[in-house]
This record gives structure tokens, sequence and C-alpha cells, in this order.
């Protein structure tokens, strides 16, 4: 595994570092509100699930709903956090039409879950890299309302259904050098939360939101830029884009010689830029204090002891497990492990092909799923659990390619097939190599034939050998699998054409 | 019971016997007390809706002939417009809220419909409960039924008042800094602000969430142990609330004082306190004695420190708690507003009262960047330091008397210009609201003009039964809780 | 510490509140007078001492995940100042 070397950015004979925090707000995947009984189910007719409380009338009063404390120490365990034994529950002040109290209710001087990492793998510049992500804290708070801006002349339109929503917001330290690193954490923070089921991970429904903090210094020095923090990021596509532009934003601020303000922007898909924020003008003096509606929230070891007990096998193991047992490599194991599913899938195409399966087989299935497999599912937009080949289909592929049935090419095009058009018996492979007449052709005398056609119909190329043109070779080869439609064993082709050649000189 | 013009001073235990035995109904009791709140001049009431009264008492008195009985079953009791009600506007006292009615009931207003009792209205108060005169009400003040002249205190001025000129038997308050003990002082009624946690904040429109606390005013002690017995109790909608087996706070009224111990804090007992109120209390002090009890000195140091730490805690929490009140959702909304900023700030401007803004932008000031250390932080050490005053003072005592105010009844306008005149008169009630204790006032007497002088007793935390026996038995030996202002007869 | 006419105007901004010039003139001088007396905070030493912050040391209660509260937004909008399509209106919000 490399050490990933800071990303630089050079211009005007100036080299940038580029700095980056990330803060990602998890919706959690409780039933009911943070802080009431009204439910959190998405794309409910507006203000249907706003009840009193949500909607601060007077006399009010909220009650923490204890499956959200759980998701939260659920994340902390899985990171190797700290789960403070007692947190306090903040009110952070600020007037806006979607926060019905003028307040929202957080957690400021002591969150419940502290420090942790999370490790990422990503590719620079075709090298690959991993990094334990620093954590510096999660806690838990409720999410704003929603303002529409359409449809009302001059009005906005306040939805306070989704006010109320538990979340967990979870913050890191300033590790990140690069967009794409950013977006390698925030795939894996992604993976983790849905692995862990505290979050449904449904980032069109704004389940899963980033703010990016972003600052840029001249590469060597130490202490930071001045930051600007982007909010409310809720595809990769767009955290990648707007940390990009705002990168470039700053470096062209302070090569025509101005300063960079610390502040809120918000990225626009449309212009694909971004731009300060108004509606942040008080952000500077939130006047946190402690909510007096709110006692102590205290975990008692044994509450936290019965969670870790019922904790899934963690990307973590799991990636410990495939480099250990099947000698993958870190990057390998780290991509695998970047969601469950895809996991799960890569493990049950293992499962198939062998009871312990060996390095190579493992190899072979980590290629199949991070190569073929991922790439379909990205060219059509799927998630691996509807990926339409099966890990058993996989598994056979697998198979033929190792006992010589099939080349690796003629095996790619199955796949190719399978998927475009689904066949659930995980012999189907088997099934098209017969019906299609795939089976590799490995009888000498057929391959001699063929060869001897390619070498009588070609005496140009032959010349060109016998004159010391390696290419000329690899041409006629190409001929001889032309001519057998690519089922002929490439290894054998070699060999017989080579022995002629030689013979015949 | 001998006839109506007699409701009016009868006390609850009589009121509920009556209706067991059919000599009154509670649609005739209603009806008496409507009457006496429309003739009345006291402005002591916000909103009443006798049709609704009315249909309340006819079904407690269908509840009656069922056979069912208990100690409110058809007795009329009036809400401070702090509590939320459906049916009645919950004001707040405030323009705020000056048309709002809640879609629900709360907690207190919900238990004490089921036992039957029959609600009267909502009283008058200072607005969202800021205030120690009942002046500072969008509705305008209420008048002291000793003396039209004279405020009746606050912020539960209304409930006093209503209690003392027999316009309601009993009355809710709420107690965030004495607004329960100070009023039924200088109306001269019994009322008891109970330990924080004992009454539901839920549906009580929160000023100070961990200041706030309901309480129930009568005309004696018994009738308050009564009242306050059906109004708490654990609530799991307020994170707050204690969880307490429920409590019949009538259980030890009849225990004799013999041998109780009563600390006499010598801070509350220094150059602040006026002449006419220290006689009434060292007279009401011989009496205990008389009765039994021993008279400990004892020290709470950080009395005159209560009030800066109360004046830092209870804004921050309101300014915060206020912020709410936005003109979005609900409540006074500004006309036209040229943009969402100026929505927010005229919609609020129009909406509030002088005091409250007083009181939101000092709350502001002590929570924002720089101050928060030096004001609330430090306001909340104080606090640790009030409440261990006490913790010391109860290893001696069993519980602890002196006045609940410096001075009786001042007149309608005399401080209103003097908002810092006004925080002082309330050094006796902060230290056990701060220290969340419970704290009970017993009408002992008359002091200048005339005017009531009551009897503060802190308990140690869950002792209200401890304190409303020792109200109760002082009342056994005296009659200054049956003396009537002339004025509403 | 005493407060300028533009500390009021800031604290004015933060908490929301229009005021108008005589307002303004009547709390700067009020305001200050409350501030010397919450002052008399500092002459205390509470070095060590833990703040409190609620009057019962209880623990947070905490509620079981389940939805008590069904759809009552007829009932919970009968007040509102300014609802359409069963939105909250309010001004352009501009982010």
């Amino acid at each position: 595994m490399n050490a990933p070397q800071a990303v630089l950015v050079r211009r005007a004979g100036r080299t940038w570092e580029v700095v980056i925090g990330l803060e990602t707000h998890v919706q959690l995947a409780t039933t009911s509100k943070m802080f009431s009984g009204a439910a959190t189910a998405f794309g409910a007719e507006p203000n249907t699930q706003a009840c009193a409380i949500d909607l601060a009338l007077p006399g009010v009063l909220p009650v923490a709903n204890r499956a959200a404390v759980e998701c939260a120490i659920r994340f902390g365990l899985a990171v190797g956090a700290q789960i403070a034994p007692r947190s306090v529950f903040a009110r952070k002040n600020y007037f806006y039409p979607d926060l019905p109290k003028g307040y929202q209710i957080s957690q400021y001087e002591t969150p419940v879950v502290a420090g942790g990492h999370l490790t990422i793998a990503w590719e620079q510049d075709g090298v690959a890299c991993e990094r334990a992500v620093r954590l510096t804290r999660a806690h838990l708070e409720e999410d704003a309302g929603k303002s529409l801006h359409e449809d009302f002349q001059g009005y906005s339109g306040i939805d306070l259904n989704r006010a109320g929503t538990p979340l967990l917001e979870i913050v890191t330290e300033p590790d990140l050098r690069s967009a794409r690193e950013a977006v390698a954490y925030a795939r894996a923070l992604h993976g983790l939360v849905v692995w862990l089921g505290i979050c449904d991970g449904n980032m069109q429904e704004g389940s899963f939101r980033c703010d990016a903090n972003v600052s840029v210094r001249i590469h060597g020095s130490t202490e930071l830029g001045t930051r600007c923090e982007i909010k409310n990021l809720n595809s990769f596509r767009f955290l990648e884009r707007a940390i990009d532009f705002e990168v470039r934003r700053q470096i062209d601020l302070i090569d025509d010689g101005g300063k960079v303000v610390q502040e809120t922007r918000l990225y626009d898909p449309d212009r694909d830029e971004t731009r300060s924020m108004r509606s942040k003008e008080d952000a500077h003096d939130y006047r946190y204090f402690p909510d007096p509606d709110l006692p102590t929230l205290e975990i008692a070891p044994h509450w936290i002891d019965t969670v870790r007990a019922g904790l899934p096998e963690l990307p973590s193991a799991r990636r410990e497990r495939y480099e250990r047992d099947y000698a993958l490599s870190a990057y390998d194991a780290t991509t695998l492990t970047a969601s469950r599913a895809a996991a799960d899938y890569f493990e049950s195409v293992l499962s198939v092909l062998g009871n312990p399966p060996n390095a190579a087989q493992a190899k072979s299935a980590a290629n199949w799923v991070m190569g073929e497999v991922a790439a379909a599912l990205n060219r059509d937009g799927l998630d691996i659990g509807a990926a339409p080949v099966t890990p058993g289909q996989v598994a056979s592929l697998i198979r033929r390619v190792d006992d010589g049935t099939v080349s690796g090419k003629i095996a790619r095009e199955l796949f190719a097939l399978l998927w475009a058009e689904p066949q659930p018996a995980d012999d189907a492979p088997d099934r098209l190599i017969d019906a299609r007449g795939l089976r590799q052709i490995s009888d000498s005398g057929a391959i001699d034939k063929l060869v001897d056609e390619v070498i009588a119909a070609n005496p140009k190329s032959v010349e060109e050998f016998r004159a010391g043109k390696e290419k000329a070779f690899n041409a006629l080869v190409g001929q001889v699998m032309k001519a057998s439609r690519g089922k002929a064993n490439p290894q054998q082709v070699n060999d017989s054409l080579r022995a002629r050649l030689d013979q015949s000189r | 019971m001998s006839g109506p013009s007699d409701l009016g001073a009868a006390s609850v235990a009589d009121l509920s016997a009556a209706l067991a035995q059919g000599k009154t109904s509670a649609l005739e009791l209603a009806q008496h007390f409507l009457d006496r709140i429309a003739a009345s001049g006291l402005n002591a009431f916000i909103d009443v809706q006798p049709e609704l009264t009315l249909a309340q008492a006819r079904a407690a008195d269908q509840r009656l002939a069922r056979g069912e009985r208990g100690p409110l079953l058809g007795v009329p009791v009036a809400h401070k417009d702090i509590f939320v009600t459906r049916g009645w506007r919950s004001t707040a006292g405030s323009n705020m809220l000056a048309d709002y009615v809640s879609p629900f009931d709360a907690t207190v207003v919900e238990r004490l419909a089921r036992a039957g009792a029959v609600c009267l209205g909502k009283t008058n108060c200072d607005e969202f409960a800021m205030g120690g005169a009942n002046e500072n009400s969008y509705f305008g003040a209420t008048r002291n039924p000793w003396d039209p002249a004279a405020i009746p205190g606050g912020s539960s001025g209304g409930s006093a008042a209503a209690v003392a000129a027999g316009l309601a038997p009993l009355a809710t308050g709420t107690d965030t800094g004495g607004s329960v003990r100070q009023p039924a002082a200088m109306c001269g009624i019994t009322g008891i602000k109970p330990t924080y946690g004992r009454v539901s904040r839920w549906g009580m429109i929160a000023y100070a969430s961990s200041l706030d606390q309901g309480g129930a005013m009568a005309r004696s002690a018994s009738d308050c142990a009564t009242l306050l017995t059906a109004m708490a109790g654990f609530d799991s909608r307020d994170a707050t609330s204690a969880n307490q087996p429920d409590e019949d706070f009538s259980r030890s009224l009849g225990a004799s004082l013999q041998g109780l111990r009563i600390g006499l804090p010598k801070e509350f007992f220094g150059a602040g306190l006026h002449a006419d109120v220290r006689a009434a209390i060292d007279a009401a002090l011989e009496v205990l004695r008389a009765l039994g009890a021993t008279l400990v000195e004892v020290s709470l140091p950080q009395t005159e420190l209560a009030i800066p730490a109360y004046y830092v805690i209870a804004p921050a929490e309101a300014s915060s708690n206020l912020s709410r009140f936005d003109g979005v959702r609900y409540g006074h909304r500004a006309d036209n507003p040229a943009d969402l900023a100026d929505l927010y700030r005229r919609s609020r401007a129009e909406g509030f009262g002088a005091e409250v803004k007083r009181r939101i932008l000092i709350g502001t000031y002590v929570l924002s960047r720089g101050y928060y250390d030096a004001y609330y932080v430090q306001a909340q050490r104080l606090r640790r330091l009030i409440a261990d005053d006490f913790r010391a003072a109860f290893s001696q005592v069993d519980l602890i008397a002196g006045p609940v105010a410096p001075t009786v009844a001042w007149d309608i306008g005399a401080q209103t210009h003097d908002p810092v005149a006004n925080y002082l008169a309330d050094i006796y009630t902060l230290p056990a609201s701060l220290a969340g204790l419970p704290g009970m006032s017993v009408p002992v007497g008359l002091g200048a003009r005339g005017r009531p002088v009551g009897l503060q007793l802190i308990g140690q935390a869950f002792d209200e039964a401890r304190l409303l026996n020792v109200g109760h038995q002082f009342q056994q030996a005296t009659d200054w809780h049956l003396r009537r202002p002339g004025l509403s007869q | 510490m005493s407060l300028h006419a533009e500390e009021v105007q800031r604290l004015a901004t933060l908490a929301r509140l229009d005021l108008n010039p005589a307002e303004q003139a009547a709390l700067l001088a009020d305001l200050n007078a409350v501030l010397e007396l919450i002052d008399r905070l500092q002459s205390v030493d509470t070095q060590g001492v833990e703040p409190l912050t609620h009057p019962q040391a209880l623990a947070l209660r905490l509620r079981d995940d389940a939805v008590t509260e069904s759809n009552a937004r007829e009932a919970l909008q009968a007040g509102a100042p300014r609802v359409e399509a069963g939105l909250y209106l309010v001004p352009k919000v501009i982010e």
C-alpha cells in the first residue's frame, strides 16, 4: 500500500496544498423523531408529519429517542471511538424559518462520540492509496425542515416534516488532501453507516449530506489557511466538483492579491460554482448553552456491551480477514469492504469457488467484483444487490477460465451476455458455452491445421518473422485466433506456430 | 351549606362535602363563581368562557350523580394563563399570543379535568411570567382585592387576586423566582411551589425551563394540599419530571410540630426587611414556637448573590425559549413584512412588551460569545453554592422560615420605571427557586396600610407534605387565612 | 461592564427585535442598570465549583422509538398566520 503523497496544485510558480475536513449529516434510520413521536418517513404531504413538538408550539417539551442514541453508540464502536459516559444536549440559537424553536438541539462541548478513525482507499494517478482518516467527534442533533422557493411569488413555503429527524453529525480532522480523497472518505463513511444499519443511505432523499471545510496553503507551510464551509453536498459528484471549484476560487483569489474570508458557501450544481450564503449571517454567535429541558445523557457500560454484542462483522475485521486468509492487497481488501453488499457478493463468489478458496481464486474473484461487476454496475447505475449476474455465475466463469474451457476474453463476453439477458441458474455460463460452441479448442491436431493454413495464407508475415521481426509473429498468432473465432487455446497456438516456423527454417 | 353567599368563603373540603351530599351542584358552584368574576373589577381574568365552564360543571354533576366521588369533583379552579388549554385562549399575558388557542391541554389542566375540577377560565399574569407586580400584562394590571390601588404581586397575580377575592376557591400558578409565593403573600392567601420536577411542565409556556415550576394557590394549606395532590405526578412528556410515586399531600396534615426544628436564615432578616413585615413574621414565628417548634438561626451566605445569579440564568433561558415566537407558525405576525428579517424583527417587537424585551436582550448578552463564561457559567457555579448553602442548613434544621418579600404590596405604577428595584424585591424567594426546593407562603398578618404579609416556609426536596402541615398547624391556631378583603364582598 | 448603543443594536439584531430610537435609549439605561446588578457575580471566587444546570441531578430519560403522533395538520395550522397548500409562508428565504 502506498502512502498517499500530497496532491499539489502548481500555479504561477507557487505550489499549493489543499486541506479538507468533512462534516457529514447522517439521518438515522429511526421510525420516530429525535425528540417527538412524529414519523420520519420520507415524502409525506407537507407538514403532515410535524407534530406540536416539531412545530415548537407553546408549552411543548422534548423527550429523546433511545434508538437514536443506540445508533450513535453503534457508530462509535465501529470506528473505535470513545463513547462518552455522560454527554450533554445543548441549544444552538439562530433564527431561520425551517428551525421552529429558533434553536437546534445539538451537542456542543461534550458529544456522545469522540475520536475514532475511518480507513479509506482510493486511486491517485493510477497509484493505489490508503489513509486512516481521523475523526474528531460524532454528535446527535435534530434536522431542520425545508424551505420551498417555487410557486409562491415572493414567498417561500415551509415544510417541517423533516424537522426533528435524528441526525448524527460526523466530523473529521482536516486530514483530507484532495477532492478525490474526500469522495473516497464520503463513500467509505456511507458504506459504513449503511453497513451498520443506522442510515438508509439514500442520498437523493438527503439521508447523507456532507459539508466540506476547504482551505489552501502554500505547500510546506504549517498553519492552515482561512477555510470556507460548503454546505449540503448530497452527492459524491457534487462533493468532488464543489471542492475542485472552491480550491480554484481560493487560489485565484489569493493570486490576485485577495484574501479568503471565512464564510458559509453553497454549491450550485447548475452553474457548477459555490457562492456565499447570506442566510448564515450571524453564524458567528450561536449562543450555545446546555438545554435545560434535557438532563445529562448517561450511557452505562452494560448498554455499550449489549450494543457491541449486536454489531455485525465490521469492514475493518473483514478487511483484515481478506488480507490474512486470501492474501489480498490492502487496496483490494479495502475496496471490497467499502460496502457490505459488495463484500457479501465477493464472499458468495468465493463460497461457490472452493471451501476454503485459495489465494488465486480469491484474487480472481476480487478482480471480477472490482472489475467487470463494478464497471457494469456503474454503467447502469445499479446497486450490487440488483446485479443481473449472480455470484454463482461469476464463480462458474472463473472456474471455466481456470480449467481452460474458455479464455478470459470469452469469459468477459459471457459475462456481458448474462448481464444483458439475465438467467437464474448458476450454471448458465456452461450452458451458454455449449449452446454457442464457445468451448476452447485445445485439440493439437485442429490447432496445427489452423496454423498451417495461416502460414500458407501469410507468406509476407512469415518473411518478416524470419527477418527477425517479432511483431510479425504476434500478427500470425492474431490471425490464428481470428480463424478460430477466439476459441483456440492461445498458449497452444503460440507453441505450434513457433515450432512450425522453426522447423521450416 | 346555608347559601350561595357562603360559597365564596367555603373550604374545598366543605364544597366537596356539599356536592357529595347534594346540598349544591357543580353547576350552581360554577355559576356562582362566574357571576362573581363578571362582577369583579380586579381584571384578574384574561379569558372566561361561561358556556365551556358550565359544560364541564354539568359533566361533573353527571359523574357525581353516578356516585363518583373525589376531593375536586365539581370544584371550580382557575388556571394561570401560562398553562395552555383547549377552548380558552392561552396568551401568557402577551400580545404575541393574544388570540392563541392551544390544540392541546397542559398536563396540569388535564389532571385537574380528570379529577373533575371545573375550569373557570384563565387568570391574568405578567407577560410570559416575567414580573413581580402583574403590571407587565398586555391585558392590563390586576388589582389587589385588599386595596385596588395596590399590585397583587406577580407573576401569578391574577390567580392570587381571584382566590383572595373569592372569585375562585382554587387557582393554579407558576413560580420561577417567586411567582406563586410572592403574590400569595401580597394577597393574603396560601400558595406553594413544590420541588422542581414535581409538577409537569408539559403545557406550561416556558419562561426559564430550569426554574419554572407549577404551584397551587388557595385560601388554606389544606386546600393547597388537595390541589397539589391532583396537580403533581410523574409525566413522561417532561424529561425533567421527577420520577416520584404519586403522593397525597394531605396525608401528614394534623401531625404535631413538637420538636420541629425551624431554621431562620440571618440573611433573611437583614436591613432590607421592612419593620411592618418583620413584626408580622416575628409574631408568626412565636405561634410556631408555641406549637412546639424550636427556632434555630442558620445562614445562607449566598442569599444576596441569588439575585444576580437568577437574573443571568432566567433571562438566558428565556431569550432562547422565546425565540420560537417568530410570526411564522402561530402568534402575532407583523403586517406586510418587507422581507424575512423584517417579519421577524417587527413581529417580535410588536408582540413582546418592554420587560420581555429587556430580559431577551440581557439573556442574549450573557450567552453571547466572550461573555458566556463570565456570566452564564459563573451564575451556574453560584447556583451550586446556593444549593450547597441549603444542604448545610438542612443538616441542622427540618425546614427554613422567613419572609416572602421585604415589603407588602406597593402601589400600582410605583416601581414600573425601575426594573432593578423590582428584581431586588425577589431576594427571599430566589434562593429556593435556584436550588429547586419547595417553598410556601402562609398569610400571617397585615402590614403597612392593611396589606397582607406572607411567611415563607422552605423545605428539603420533596418535603412538601411537611411544609403543608406546618402551614396547616399554623392555620389551626390562627385565622389570618380566613380574613377577607372588604372590597370584594 | 457597560453597553454602548451599538452593542444594544447588535443584541437586538441577534434577538430579532426591532427597536425604535426611544426604546433603544430607554433600554440602554435599563440594560446597564441590570448589568451593574449582575456584575456582582464577579465578586465570588468559584474556582473548582461544578456549574449546576439542572436542579435535580437526574439522568436523561429516553423514549422508545415509536410513532405516537398522527397527522393533525388541520388543527395545528388552524391559528397559523399564513398557510398555503399545507405550507407555512414566509417572505422569500434567500440562501
